[in-house]
């Protein structure tokens, strides 16, 4: 481990759960006076529910307020979801979206203030100080990468370097000469340039001083970790955020790299069924749900990512308190319901990533047979399991059989199908075949 | 003394084994042996070939996609007539050796059958084998077949 994580702001990271629940619930009420009185959405909303603002004074009273969805803040765009006046909005940030309109998030200066913490608090944990050097590679613009990245690096007195996206020999060039000792990117854009400092023959330690680089704004997984971490040898950290919420740095990892904490003292961070929208405990994977609770410029109350995660409230190490949530392992849209029960092929993914020799490439079937519904899981064989005999594979087989039963609940047939079988594919994965014909 | 026996994992659907069957013919590799264990959901064949045949083999079937992996297993002579080999099992069975599964070749160079066993302790067996003098058939004698 060769990065020294620091705790930026020990008080409100390292604050008791028993503090920070209290903190939360104070904040969240405030937030949610401040909505009710100012955004017509969110009033009408809460009216429909029949929920006041004060009904709203502890966190456990979240469950009463009404979900906030993107296509919310489409169709206010840009200024409906406002509140605060517009001229106490100092700042814009937004997405462009692929589709129709984009969406649009006012900053206030407290919440660029706290955005800014947010970044410092994550690139603390990644060992920088004001003795760094800090190359940011996101964009800057519109998209909260490259801004958010850039305040953060400035708040801790790093030497900054706004280097935006884009033009790679230039990114190498800089980043020797001037010897960069942090790199903010994408994951995929840190491998992509560790694969070019190699081509140009730069020695990472020796003509590269990089020792740490945190990087986020896109899913990546633990193998990705290890390719940059030795492409570049550095300590790579995760860091998660979205424009709705105020942008990266909403969570991030610490040195035991097990998941990101939430700055729960400005967000609250909620994992619900994504069907009956019920609050599920931690460490069951659902979806993700987050409320601002420091924002005044543009709010959020129970915001639906659809993507799905898990949080985990168990000790960390480094001493924050604060809930981790692990990598976002898929969306909502890729839930199955079978027999009633909520499965996601993450939770299945997780099963096979846990049993030696056994690697994550599966596809799921699932049919109605005689009226109940039935799943396959069929997975690729591996050197590992292959034996001359059958009961060494049937041993492997009824293991993955075991572990999903008690990992999603329901018996699977579990299937062995030949090595690379599965067709492999960046992203998106074709993982599920939904047979039934209801 | 041991025998060289490939494994191969076959898809439990139409026509893999002749699939594979044919791939092999086509590149010249005869089988001396051969058994299929089949389960419910998948197949594993195990195949005996010459010495000089079994790299081949291995490559061919890579070059497929298949997954396969050589292992030593037992041979012996034993005679070709009633309890031939029920006097040898015994004798593996009263030394704690148990059998996971058995198979005979297609056709050798004598008048007695040639067993091919897979055991729990391949070692002990021989060694019991030999102390019963029991003759053993090594991958050598194979390529004689
Ligand atoms: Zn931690």
């Amino acid at each position: 481990m060769a990065i020294k994580d620091k705790i930026y702001n020990p008080e409100m990271e390292c604050m008791s759960r028993e503090e920070l629940t209290k903190l939360q619930g104070e904040r969240l009420a405030k937030t949610v006076k401040l909505v009710y009185d100012n955004v017509p959405t969110y009033r009408e909303r809460m009216d429909a529910k029949g929920v006041k603002p004060e009904d709203i004074t502890c966190l456990a009273d979240i469950v009463k307020l009404p979900f906030t969805e993107k296509t919310d803040l489409r169709d206010q765009f840009p200024f409906g979801l406002l509140a605060s006046p517009k001229e106490k909005i100092v700042r814009i940030q937004g997405s462009s979206g692929t589709t129709g309109k984009p969406i649009v998030s006012g900053y206030t200066e407290g919440d660029v203030e706290v955005w800014t913490e947010m970044v410092a608090r994550a690139l603390s944990a990644a060992g920088c100080t004001n003795e760094d050097i800090v190359q940011v590679c996101y964009g800057y613009g519109l998209f909260t990468g490259g801004l958010g990245a850039h305040q953060g690096a400035t708040r801790l007195g790093a030497m900054t370097i706004p280097m935006s996206s884009g033009n790679t020999q230039r990114q190498i060039m800089m980043m020797n000469e001037l010897g960069s000792t942090i790199l903010m990117c994408t994951p995929s854009y840190a491998a992509y340039l560790g694969e070019s400092i190699r081509e140009a023959g730069l020695v990472p330690g020796k003509d590269i001083k990089l020792k740490a680089g945190v990087f986020g704004a896109e899913p990546w997984t633990e193998e990705m970790r290890k390719q940059i971490e030795e492409l570049l040898g550095i300590d790579a950290m995760d860091i998660y955020g979205l424009t709705e919420i105020g942008g990266p740095g909403v969570a991030f990892e610490c040195f035991n790299k097990h998941g990101m904490h939430v700055n729960e003292d400005h967000v609250i961070a909620e994992i619900i069924d994504p069907i009956t929208e019920q609050q599920l405990p931690y460490g069951t994977p659902g979806e993700l749900v987050f409320t601002t609770i420091t924002k005044e410029g543009q709010p959020m109350l129970r915001y639906r990512t659809h993507d799905i995660c898990t949080l985990y409230n168990d000790p960390c190490p480094c001493g924050r308190t604060h809930v981790r949530m692990g990598r976002i392992t898929g969306r909502t849209d890729d839930m199955l319901v079978i027999r009633g029960v909520n499965v996601f092929p993450s939770q299945i993914e997780g099963v096979l990533v846990g049993i030696e020799g056994v690697a994550p490439h599966y596809v799921l079937v699932v049919d109605r047979v005689n009226h109940t519904d039935t799943l396959e899981v069929k997975v690729e064989l591996t050197e590992e399991m292959f034996s001359d005999t059958v009961s060494h594979i049937e041993k492997i087989q009824k293991k993955i059989t075991e572990q999903i039963k008690s990992v999603v609940g329901i018996m699977a047939k579990v299937t062995l199908v030949p090595p690379k079988s599965i067709p492999r594919s960046e992203g998106k994965a074709k993982r599920i075949i939904d047979n039934r014909k209801l | 003394m041991y025998i060289k026996q490939i494994s191969v994992f076959l898809e439990n659907t139409k026509g893999t084994l002749h699939e594979m069957m044919q791939l092999l013919g086509e590149h010249q590799i005869n089988i001396l042996a051969i058994s299929l264990a089949d389960t419910s959901g998948f197949g594993i064949v195990r195949l005996v070939v010459k010495s000089d045949d079994i790299d081949k083999a291995l490559k061919v079937l890579a070059d497929a996609g298949d997954m396969a992996r050589v292992n030593d297993v037992v041979g012996i002579r034993v005679p070709h007539q009633p309890l031939g080999l029920a006097t040898v099992l015994g004798q593996l069975d009263a030394a704690d050796i148990s059998i996971e599964y058995a198979y005979s070749f297609c056709r050798n160079t004598s008048d007695d059958a040639v067993i091919i066993l897979r055991v729990n302790d391949a070692v002990k067996c021989a060694e019991v084998l030999q102390a019963k003098q029991v003759p053993l058939v090594a991958q050598a004698d194979v390529d004689k077949f």
